[in-house]
Formats: C-alpha cells, sequence, structure tokens
C-alpha cells in the first residue's frame, strides 16, 4: 500500500474530522463498540415496553450517534427509561448488548453532569446508591422515605399518607423495621467498605481523566 | 443395469441442481446414477408456482429436464434411495445406500384404482401438510418416475390389501424389503439441497399461535390450481379470501438467534409473490412488505423497480417487533416501528406471509461423510472433501438460476475426476 493511502487510514482512524462521538462513545461507554453493528432494522424500538414513552428509541440513539449528535444524545433522557427487561437484547438480530449499551450511556453522561437533572430514574439510581454505600445495606425505610420526600416536604407526607396502609402491613409483618429510622443495619466493617469504595472511585476518575 | 465403477459419478438428491448436475455429466457421455430421498423427483422447485424473476412456471423447466433423463441412457435414476457410508477416497469410493421400499413395481400406470380404495389420509408433504392425501399416492402430478407409492405406515393393515386388491395391473408388492447396496464410485455431487426454517422457533411471530400467519412455502402451495386452496389466496382461519396481505422479510434469515447467513431468496420470492396478489385482484389486493433492506441484485433489481411501481404493493422499512391477534377479525396486527420517521406502528393485516430462509436439508451431524462445513452448514469447496463436490443449495443459499450454474460446476468438477480416472486405467492397462 502507497504511503499516502495508509496515512489517509490512520487519520481517519484518529478521527481527526469524522465520527468523532461515535468514537468518544466506543472509548468511554461500556458496550460502545457495539454502535457501529447496528443495521437499523428497528426491532428493538418495536420490542421496547416503554417504547412509546422515550423521545428516541435505541436504533434512533444509535443513528444518532453515528451522526454525531452528542449533545441530543447524553442529554436525552431516553436510555434513562430502560428498565432492563432485556427484550431488545433476545430480539436484537445483531446480538447488539442493547440494554447494557443503554446503561453505559446513561452512566457516562452522568459522569459528564449532561444528564437530565429531574429525571426520575436517575434520582433514584442516585438515592439507591447513597443509601447502599453508606452501611452496606439496602435500608430499605429510608430508601421509600427519601423517594418520597425528594420533591419537597408537602409532598412527602402526602406521598407516604398515601403509602400508609402498606408500611403498617409491613410493619406488622415483620417485614420492615421502624428503628431502622435511627442509623440501621450495616456490615461489620464499614470503613473498610467506604475505602474500598473510595479506592475504586480514584481508579475510575483516573481513567476518566485520561481519556478525556 | 450398469454396473457402478470407479468411473461412476452418484449425484445425490434429485432436485433442480441434482437433475442438473447428473444431465450435464451424462450429456459428456458419463456414466451417472441420480439417488433421491424421496419417491419422485423435481426436488423443491416442483412446489413453486412461479420463478422470478421471468414469472415463468418451473413445471416448464422440470418437463424440459424430464425428456433429457428420458431421452438419456447414462443416467440410471433411484428414488428412495439414501446414502448411509462413503469410504474411501478420490476416484476410487465405496458408498452403501439405502432403498427404501415403494411396495409398487414398475408394471403401474398410475391409472389411481388403489388410491381410491384406500381409506387411511396422511398429511399431503408436498402441499406442507395443507392438505390430506391418502396412503396409496402419486407424490404429485408431474412426479418421475409416474408410478404411485404405498406408505409404510399401511403396510400390514387392511388398507394395503384393497389396493392390492384394486390394482389392474398387479403392481402392488406388499413383500417389498429394505435393500443395501454396495457401490463403486469415482466422484461424487451432493445435492441434498434446502429445507424452509422452522417457522416455530421464530416466538414473536406467532407461526404456531396463529392460524393467519403462514410462511412463503406455503403461501406458493396456495396459488397452485390444484393445490389445497384450488388456486385462491384463502385465509387458513375463515376459509375467506385475503386481500391484504403482509410479507416479513428476514424471517429467521440474518440473526443472530436463528439464521445468520442472508438467504438471498426470500426477497425477491415476496416480490415475486406480490404480483401473485395482483394477479388475483388486480387493484383491489394490497401487499405490504417489511423490510431490512431488499437485496435484489444485478438484473434483479429491474424486477424490483417494477414491483416497487405498483401502487397496490407498499414498504415498510422495518423488522416487525412482534405479532398479536385480533380475536374478532383473526386478523394478525403486526407491531414494530418504521425506521423512516420512527413512526410505531400496529398494522392489522388479513394475512401474513413469513420470508422464510433456507437452511440445508442435511444438518452438520447427519452428514454421512467427513467434508468441510461452514458456520451456517453449507459445504465448502475444500481440497480436503476429494471428489465430494457440493452443488447448488448444499453449496450455498442460492436462487434456482445460481443453483443450477453451482451444479454445472460441479458437475465439470466431477468430470475431471473421472477423466483422470479413465486416463490412468488406459495407462495401466496398456501396461499390463
Amino acid at each position: 500500500m502507497s504511503d499516502m493511502g495508509s496515512v489517509a487510514i490512520e487519520k481517519y482512524r484518529n478521527n481527526n474530522y469524522r465520527n468523532n462521538f461515535l468514537h468518544e462513545v466506543e472509548a468511554h461507554v461500556e458496550g460502545g463498540e457495539w454502535v457501529k453493528m447496528c443495521m437499523q432494522c428497528g426491532v428493538c424500538a418495536g420490542s421496547c415496553p416503554l417504547g412509546p414513552h422515550w423521545a428516541h428509541p435505541p436504533q434512533e440513539i444509535f443513528m444518532m450517534i453515528r451522526a454525531g449528535k452528542r449533545e441530543e444524545v447524553l442529554t436525552s433522557d431516553s436510555m434513562w427509561m430502560c428498565t432492563s427487561c432485556y427484550n431488545c437484547i433476545v430480539r436484537c438480530p445483531r446480538g447488539l448488548p442493547i440494554t447494557h449499551i443503554m446503561h453505559g450511556l446513561a452512566h457516562y453522561a452522568h459522569r459528564l453532569g449532561l444528564a437530565p437533572e429531574k429525571q426520575p430514574t436517575r434520582e433514584f439510581a442516585k438515592l439507591f446508591w447513597d443509601n447502599i454505600t453508606k452501611n452496606g445495606r439496602a435500608n430499605e425505610l429510608k430508601m421509600g422515605l427519601s423517594l418520597y420526600f425528594k420533591d419537597g416536604f408537602g409532598s412527602g407526607v402526602k406521598e407516604a399518607m398515601k403509602n400508609k396502609a402498606l408500611g403498617q402491613a409491613m410493619m406488622k409483618t415483620k417485614r420492615m423495621n421502624p428503628m431502622e429510622f435511627f442509623g440501621g443495619h450495616g456490615v461489620k466493617d464499614k470503613s473498610g467498605l467506604h475505602a474500598m469504595l473510595a479506592k475504586a472511585r480514584e481508579i475510575e476518575d483516573a481513567k476518566f481523566e485520561q481519556g478525556k | 443395469m450398469a454396473v457402478a465403477t470407479n468411473q461412476t459419478i452418484l449425484v445425490v438428491g434429485g432436485g433442480i441442481s441434482g437433475l442438473t448436475a447428473a444431465l450435464e455429466a451424462a450429456e459428456c457421455g458419463k456414466d451417472v446414477i441420480l439417488i433421491e430421498k424421496n419417491p419422485s423427483l423435481g426436488g423443491r422447485i416442483s412446489q413453486l408456482y412461479k420463478y422470478f424473476p421471468k414469472l415463468c412456471h418451473p413445471s416448464c423447466g422440470l418437463e424440459i429436464n424430464l425428456r433429457r433423463l428420458k431421452g438419456n441412457r447414462n443416467v440410471r435414476v433411484m428414488t428412495l434411495t439414501e446414502v448411509s457410508a462413503v469410504s474411501g477416497e478420490t476416484g476410487n469410493y465405496s458408498v452403501t445406500l439405502k432403498r427404501s421400499p415403494r411396495y409398487v413395481n414398475d408394471r403401474c400406470t398410475a391409472c389411481g384404482e388403489c388410491g381410491k380404495v384406500v381409506e387411511a389420509d396422511f398429511d399431503d408433504e408436498f402441499h406442507y401438510g395443507m392438505k390430506q392425501r391418502k396412503g396409496a399416492y402419486l407424490p404429485f402430478s408431474m412426479a418421475y418416475p409416474q408410478r404411485y407409492v404405498l406408505d409404510p405406515c399401511i403396510i400390514g393393515s387392511d388398507d394395503a390389501d384393497k389396493a392390492k386388491a384394486a390394482c389392474p395391473m398387479d403392481a402392488i408388492d406388499l413383500d417389498m424389503q429394505e435393500e443395501t447396496l454396495e457401490l463403486n464410485i469415482g466422484a461424487i455431487i451432493w445435492a441434498t439441497g434446502w429445507r424452509p426454517y422452522d417457522a416455530n422457533k421464530i416466538q414473536p411471530y406467532g407461526y404456531d399461535r396463529f392460524d393467519n400467519v403462514i410462511t412463503n412455502v406455503e403461501f406458493e402451495r396456495m396459488l397452485d390450481p390444484f393445490g389445497p386452496t384450488g388456486g385462491k389466496i384463502l385465509r387458513p382461519s375463515d376459509g375467506k379470501e385475503a386481500r391484504d396481505i403482509a410479507f416479513i422479510q428476514c424471517a429467521g434469515s440474518r440473526d443472530e438467534n436463528h439464521l445468520k447467513h442472508c438467504s438471498r431468496i426470500c426477497c425477491m420470492a415476496s416480490l415475486k409473490q406480490a404480483t401473485y396478489v395482483r394477479e388475483q385482484y388486480g387493484d383491489e389486493g394490497k401487499s405490504s412488505i417489511y423490510y431490512i433492506d431488499i437485496r435484489a441484485i444485478d438484473r434483479l433489481d429491474n424486477f424490483f423497480a417494477k414491483v416497487k411501481a405498483d401502487e397496490t404493493v407498499s414498504f415498510i422499512k422495518s423488522k416487525v417487533a412482534s405479532i398479536t391477534e385480533d380475536k374478532a377479525s383473526g386478523n394478525p396486527v403486526l407491531h414494530g416501528v418504521n425506521v423512516e420517521g420512527y413512526h410505531r406502528y400496529s398494522n392489522p393485516h388479513e394475512l401474513v406471509v413469513l420470508a422464510i430462509g433456507m437452511e440445508p436439508s442435511v444438518s452438520r451431524d447427519e452428514f454421512p461423510v467427513d467434508v468441510v462445513i461452514d458456520d451456517n452448514g453449507f459445504v465448502e469447496a475444500d481440497e480436503s472433501n476429494g471428489a465430494i463436490f457440493a452443488a447448488g443449495c448444499t453449496a450455498d443459499a442460492l436462487d434456482v438460476n445460481r443453483a443450477v450454474q453451482n451444479a454445472t460446476a460441479s458437475a465439470l468438477r466431477a468430470i475431471q475426476v473421472i477423466n483422470r480416472v479413465a486416463a490412468q486405467e488406459a495407462a495401466s492397462g496398456a501396461e499390463g
């Protein structure tokens, strides 16, 4: 091959002028290397039980990535709507791990601070993470309460009252312990867990900074 | 019968590819044994209504080939025969054949008296089970040889005795037994062809649950004037005429969950079948083709352009996600997203035809001899196969046109082997 040819290919690979966003997704998003394999058949979009409620179904997101629509993709609430039912993965004729790519995109948008602020799934994910990492165990009472009160005190009380009967029944059958409100149970070595998570975060951040 | 020698070519499978390979070799003066598993030659093409792109009838080409066959003394045809073992090497194979009894000898004139008296009914394989046949039957009107056959299930029953008593030619022989034959063969052409992919495996399309979801091969049978619906397009659920018909492309093909390969025929088959809808109903019919991309290559693109110009045919760029059934009307409802504009649809149609792909008839583990088989089950051209050559859809997913070309090429390869063997024998004969 002539030198000129290889130079041109190298330039293309270095994404100096085309497909910048696709390359970014391939480099930073879990499962991102699969995006280019989509053949736009639409079976994922048609199979999604929440499909009618998304702004952009998966195969449209994949096309937008290839078209370089960075802002539109990363600020979209679409990938946050995925409930991990895996219908799309099962049916995809090319075997794309669509569910994983959706979560990968959501995670990437979150890290970049581009994810939609008030998106409920994102808020729930954040609450759950804070809840479970505190003691190393999920505190269901606090999880429920923080979800009720996420939009403020007034609506929180209203939400909590709506589910009063359910809460009482759970307490009666010893499914929920009201004492969990004060601290709650946890793993034995909490500081060890926190050190582990901090280290993992450090590695992850370094990787992220490096790849940027 | 001519004695098989290592200058004989064995052709396995009597469909269009096997017939072509056998005839091309025989017309070059080679000795050929053509074996077929079924009671008649003809194969899949005999079950088609029309060929694309010329829209001529396959019976015409089959008749020409059968005339060539009748006029050639070099081909020996054996039906109801299968290969059970192969050993040896190029130019010198030993082949074991298993021949099942037909229970009807060559005195049969196909008068049909036996079929009239036999009571037991069976699903007719020729019509993919859409119709019943008797336990004594002619496989189809153009069957070759034109001889009846008794279903082995009726042997030992009253029906078998009735059939024997009814035969005016004394052609029924209930004592026929399975035979095993050992043949010496120089080269082998495998033309065992294809079968439609099992539509039941495509769960979201509900072929097993909804009456009005059928396959493209079944649709072909509907158009046969002597077929299960007398040439009309009728819904299996209520027998009413279906005028609004959906075709779903890549049903099982190009899919990691099913057949990974493109079956190559289904796009053209659906375009062809859309012309059947026009033929029946004129402007009153409606065909909707759901596709990923239409693969009509080379000259076939002209056919695509012609069908596209027809206003009763519409194209929806979408792989259908699932099918449900509207209980009241029996209409299948197609759900999915049209990726041209990302429009979500739930479209009812009167009949849905799944454009089922093709897979090799003989699966990898059933193959009686060691040859190189690719990921999709097709036999690859490989030197280690020796003088075993694949023809037609044993080699790849091909339409009739390309299968015939492929079969002719494999005949040529077999002839080269035979010529080499003949030259060696002549040389050793001269020395001796």
